[in-house]
């Protein structure tokens, strides 16, 4: 039971930075229709942001977030209107190639830049953990799991209480009626890449100091947070974030109750699972994609 | 004059090892020509029924696996103490147990994706791939995981009362993959020019309509699915038997994204597009090693990918032809479904 606990603890940290992951990446497909290969460069950009201004520059590592966020905003932004919007209106498959192009490119110069040598950010936090009856949890994590709930709640607040994230929303659900309407899609689309951008810059910011920094660390987040879209369903912010705990529920209950090797598995598992019963995922109204 | 531009280009491919003799290009040229076999089966499902497969990589790991492992041998226990051992057979059977265990994971994948379209079959196919991958990774005792399966024999062809030869020379394994290469460029171009050739685009122009005239959309989607994980087993095979070592990362994403750079920049849809991106792209890192650092070349490798889909959208192969049939029928433009029309068409 204490086991069982304790695998809930960490589960509630880690599903707080997969979920940052999963909106971030469900905007985007959802709205842009985008299968934006780009996600997991942002994760590891924002890892090394943390690294550059904590480890490099010696600055505070509070003030180190929000810059994170903001370079993740600002490089989204970017890769939004140099290679999306002059291809707008072309195939899925041609705009996911062209992210495909971009993440072997970004990737190839976070490796040219830094080198494969796996780096650290020195967290200001007290080494001893914070046990609270049979589960300890370190400060850190702590950290991190409010600073995701931060992060989710601005979010919400920004799509469903902002005339932005009413545009936002209304571009999902028609274009050209909301165009009709007088919402600049041009400046949804922008505001959208940046803003999942931003989301996934958080999320390796936010665990990188955890665990350690390289230049393919965003691999897996990716697919993770692909796993998380699916189980939500395409475009659904509420459904990304249960989508996000259940998928960080799996790997803490598949790592320690089955084998550590296969807790990369749970989530694909997870996947294929979700996609023989539920094909529209978990809480996604009646619409299929594609 | 497709036909003979096909000829001439097989042709001209047979004739390679006969001027070029330096080993590292020979080498490049094969495996290039592996992944190229690859990337026609992703075709296959990519080009002519719609659907993206982003894990094509597992159907052609579990060809490499399958025949490595059919060829090597090997000793597993079972639930119940009881233990599954394997003697050696020959390559050969190898390579055909690699297609037939590819194509039945073809098989149960599509079964399971062609539920769902789109967004969602890449993801199941991507996860898939991840599952399999993992697989190899952690069941240690059939596969070595991280240790890899070494000495794995090369492929013997049989020769009927002249005993049997083993290809072991690069020069015997690039006609080999060339054989083997126009033997799926052929099946590949047979079957879209067939019934169900026509049954897969129409699903994929039109579904709705395609359904109302009688295609069975499942039977289609599946057979489709199949025949792409069988050549992909293929190829896994004989590269399992060409590099005679294998490890659990040869089901990295990268890979899969590499056969996807050669479909989608060479022409989904067009039957010699995965080899003309394949070309491109396989031996473009070969063309920048010596001129660049390691990062820098694939920094170029995405620039290039990035470059050709800004200039050639629909790929090389259908923009150019395009191109091609615009300049000599004088007319400003046609309509590109027509065009690829008549590009599939004159493929064969």
């Amino acid at each position: 039971m204490n086991e069982f606990l304790q695998h809930l603890v960490n589960m509630l940290v880690l599903g707080g930075t997969y979920a940052l992951l999963g909106i971030g990446l469900t905007l985007i497909f959802g709205i842009m229709n985008v299968v934006n290969f780009t996600h997991g460069v942002l994760y590891t950009f924002g890892a090394y942001v943390m690294f550059i201004v904590v480890q490099q520059l010696g600055l505070n590592f509070f003030l180190a977030l929000p810059v994170a966020v903001l370079a993740g905003w600002l490089l989204g932004a970017a890769i939004e209107l140099t290679l999306l919007r002059p291809l707008r209106g072309s195939d899925i498959d041609t705009t996911m190639l062209v992210m495909i192009g971009a993440w072997i490119a970004m990737q190839s110069g976070t490796l040219w830049i830094w080198g494969g040598v796996a780096k650290s950010v020195a967290a200001p936090f007290p080494e001893a953990p914070l046990v609270l009856g049979p589960v300890s949890v370190s400060w850190l994590r702590l950290f991190v799991l409010a600073a995701a709930a931060l992060l989710i709640l601005v979010t919400y607040l920004l799509i469903n209480r902002t005339s932005l994230g009413r545009a936002m929303r209304a571009t999902f659900q028609d274009q050209d009626t909301a165009s009709l309407m007088g919402v600049n899609v041009d400046l949804i689309y922008t505001s959208t890449f940046a803003i999942g951008s931003s989301l996934a810059a958080a999320a390796g910011a936010l665990l990188g100091p955890v665990y350690v920094i390289f230049p393919q660390m965003g691999d897996l987040a990716a697919v993770k947070a692909f796993a998380i879209v699916i189980l939500g369903g395409l475009g659904n912010i509420t459904g990304a974030v249960v989508g996000g705990f259940i998928l960080a529920l799996a790997e803490e209950l598949g790592a320690g109750y089955v084998s550590s090797g296969y807790r990369d598995a749970m989530g694909f598992l997870i996947i294929i699972a979700v996609l023989i019963f539920r094909p529209t995922g978990l809480f996604a109204r009646a619409e299929r994609v594609g | 004059m497709k036909a003979a531009i096909t000829v001439l280009a097989v042709a001209a491919l047979a004739t390679v090892p006969l001027w070029l003799r330096d080993p590292y290009l020979l080498n490049a040229l094969i495996t290039t020509g592996i992944f190229i076999i690859g990337a026609m089966s992703l075709n296959l499902l990519l080009g002519f029924t719609g659907q993206l497969s982003l894990g094509h990589i597992a159907f052609f790991g579990i060809g490499a696996y399958v025949s490595a492992l059919t060829s090597l041998g090997f000793d597993i226990g079972l639930p119940g103490g009881a233990r599954l051992v394997h003697e050696p057979w020959p390559p050969i059977v190898g390579l055909a147990l690699a297609i037939l265990v590819a194509g039945l994971c073809g098989y149960f994948v599509g079964l399971l994706s062609f539920r769902v379209r789109g967004a969602y079959f890449v993801i199941v196919t991507i996860s898939f791939a991840e599952v399999v991958r993992l697989v190899a990774l952690n069941w240690v005792e059939l596969t070595q995981g991280p240790l890899a399966l070494t000495n794995i024999p090369s492929i013997a062809l049989p020769l009927a009362g002249f005993g049997e030869l083993t290809l072991r020379t690069k020069l015997q394994n690039y006609y080999l993959v060339l054989v083997v290469g126009l033997v799926a460029y052929l099946l590949i171009a047979r079957l879209v020019h067939s019934h169900f050739g026509r049954a897969m685009r129409g699903l994929m122009e039109n579904e709705t309509l395609a359904v109302s005239v009688g295609i069975d959309v499942t039977k289609t989607l599946t057979l489709a699915a199949v025949i792409s994980a069988a050549i992909a087993g293929a190829a896994g095979s004989l590269y399992a038997h060409y590099i005679r070592i294998i490890d659990p990362e040869v089901f990295a994403f990268i890979n899969t994204v590499t056969m996807v750079i050669m479909v989608i920049s060479g022409g989904k849809g067009s039957l010699s597009g995965p080899g003309v991106g394949g070309l491109i792209f396989g031996l473009l890192p070969v063309a920048l090693r010596p001129i660049m650092a390691p990062e820098a070349q694939w920094i170029a490798y995405g620039g290039v990918l990035m470059a050709i889909l800004f200039v050639l959208p629909r790929g090389i192969v259908p923009s150019l032809a395009q191109r091609l049939v615009r300049r000599r029928s004088g007319a400003a433009a046609l309509a590109p479904v027509a065009l690829a029309e008549t590009g599939v068409k004159k493929g064969a």
